[in-house]
C-alpha cells in the first residue's frame, strides 16, 4: 500500500486482497445455495440429462449465466467500479499452462461429475437440503484435492 | 411448508441462469474476490493438518476464509432451500433420460438425486460406492488439477473467454460423456 504522493512516477495500485468480508460472502453464499437448488442444477438427474442431451435445461442455466457474468464485467469496466480495495473490479487472466493439465485434470472432473451428479457447489448445497450422505461425498473431495496436492510436482501443470 | 403459492415451484433456467451469473460481479464488487467454488477443498487440507507438500503451506485464514465463508452460505441455502421451497414433485427431466436410467435400473425419481445411487445404504453397495466415494474424489482432484470446478473455470473463466477454462470444460464435457455412456452402463 503506497502513501498518497510517495512517488509520483508509479501509479498507486492496491495488490494485496481487500479484508474477508465474511457476513457479505456468507450472504452471497447463501443466494446462490438458494438458486443451486431451486434451478435442479444440485440434482443427479439434470446432470444426466444434461451429458445425455435429453434437454436444455442445463445448457440454459450455464449459457446464461455465463453471458449475465459476462456482460456485467464489461459494464463494470466501462463503468470504472472498483471493488472494496479500490482496486479495479475485474477477473484476473490465468495463464494457461500445460493444455494436458487443464484438459486432463478437466477430464478426471468430468468423470466425477458425473458418477456422483455434483460438483463442489452442489455437494454443499445438497448437504443443507438434507441429503446427508454427500457428507461422504465431501470427504471423498477434500481427499482427491489432497491427493492432488502431494501429486502435483509429478503432473503437468 | 410453503408461506407462498409457487415458492416450491423449481425455477426455469432463464430466471436460474442470470441469477447465478450475477454472483461472479457482486463478490467482485462487494467483496473483492473471484467466484470458485472448488478451492474450498484446498483451504480445507491447508487448514486441517499441516502439511510437508507446497500446495498446501499458505495462510489460509488469509487467503481462504473468504471462500470457507462462501461454501458454508451455499450448505445454509441448501438448508432455506430444502426446509422451505423444496419442490415436493419429482424433477421433472426429459422422458428419454428417465427412460434411460430406468433401463439402467434407477427406481427411485422422488427427489433430487436417486436414492437407490445416492444414499446411506446405497453406499455399502458397489454402485453406490462408486458414485459417491469414487466420483467425489475425482470431483475434488480433478477440480484441483485443472484450477477450478464449474464455478470457476464454467462460469467465470468462460465469461472472461480464458483460453484455461475452455481447455477446462472440454475436459468436463469428455470426462462426462465418457463416464455417462461408457462407464454407467457397465456400473449400474
Amino acid at each position: 500500500m503506497a502513501a498518497v504522493g510517495a512517488s509520483p512516477a508509479v501509479p498507486r495500485v492496491a495488490t494485496a486482497d481487500p479484508p474477508a468480508r465474511i457476513p457479505v460472502v456468507l450472504a452471497l453464499g447463501v443466494y446462490f445455495g438458494i438458486v443451486l437448488v431451486k434451478s435442479e442444477a444440485v440434482s443427479w438427474f439434470r446432470i444426466q440429462e444434461m451429458f445425455r442431451f435429453g434437454g436444455f435445461h442445463m445448457y440454459g442455466i450455464l449459457g446464461s449465466a455465463v453471458l449475465v457474468a459476462g456482460l456485467s464485467l464489461i459494464a463494470i469496466r466501462r463503468l470504472g467500479f472498483t471493488d472494496p480495495a479500490g482496486r479495479p473490479a475485474r477477473v484476473e487472466f490465468k495463464e494457461p499452462g500445460r493444455w494436458t493439465a487443464r484438459f486432463g485434470g478437466g477430464l478426471v472432473f468430468g468423470c466425477g461429475w458425473a458418477l456422483l451428479g455434483a460438483c463442489p457447489g452442489p455437494i454443499y448445497a445438497l448437504i443443507g437440503t438434507g441429503v446427508t450422505v454427500l457428507v461422504v461425498a465431501l470427504g471423498g473431495a477434500v481427499a482427491g484435492a489432497w491427493v492432488y496436492g502431494h501429486l502435483r510436482p509429478l503432473l503437468p501443470r | 411448508m410453503s408461506i407462498f403459492p409457487g415458492m416450491t415451484e423449481p425455477w426455469p433456467w432463464y430466471l436460474a441462469g442470470p441469477l447465478i451469473g450475477l454472483v461472479v460481479p457482486l463478490l467482485l464488487l462487494l467483496a473483492g474476490r473471484e467466484f470458485g467454488v472448488s478451492s474450498s477443498l484446498q483451504h480445507i487440507c491447508a487448514a486441517c493438518v499441516p502439511h510437508r507438500a507446497e500446495y498446501f503451506r499458505y495462510d489460509w485464514k488469509r487467503k481462504g476464509l473468504w471462500n470457507l465463508a462462501f461454501v458454508a452460505g451455499i450448505l445454509g441455502g441448501g438448508v432455506i432451500a430444502g426446509r422451505f421451497l423444496a419442490n415436493p414433485n419429482s424433477v421433472a427431466i426429459a422422458e428419454s433420460t428417465r427412460e434411460a436410467l430406468e433401463v439402467l435400473g434407477i427406481r427411485d425419481f422422488s427427489g433430487l438425486v436417486p436414492t437407490d445411487l445416492i444414499g446411506w445404504p446405497a453406499l455399502l453397495t458397489v454402485r453406490g460406492f462408486a458414485a459417491i466415494v469414487v466420483g467425489g474424489f475425482l470431483v475434488g482432484f480433478g477440480a484441483r488439477w485443472a484450477g477450478g470446478c464449474t464455478s470457476g473455470h464454467g462460469i467465470t473463466g468462460l465469461a472472461t473467454l480464458q483460453p484455461a477454462s475452455l481447455m477446462a470444460v472440454a475436459g468436463f464435457f469428455a470426462g462426462g460423456l465418457f463416464v455417462t455412456w461408457i462407464v454407467l452402463p457397465w456400473l449400474l
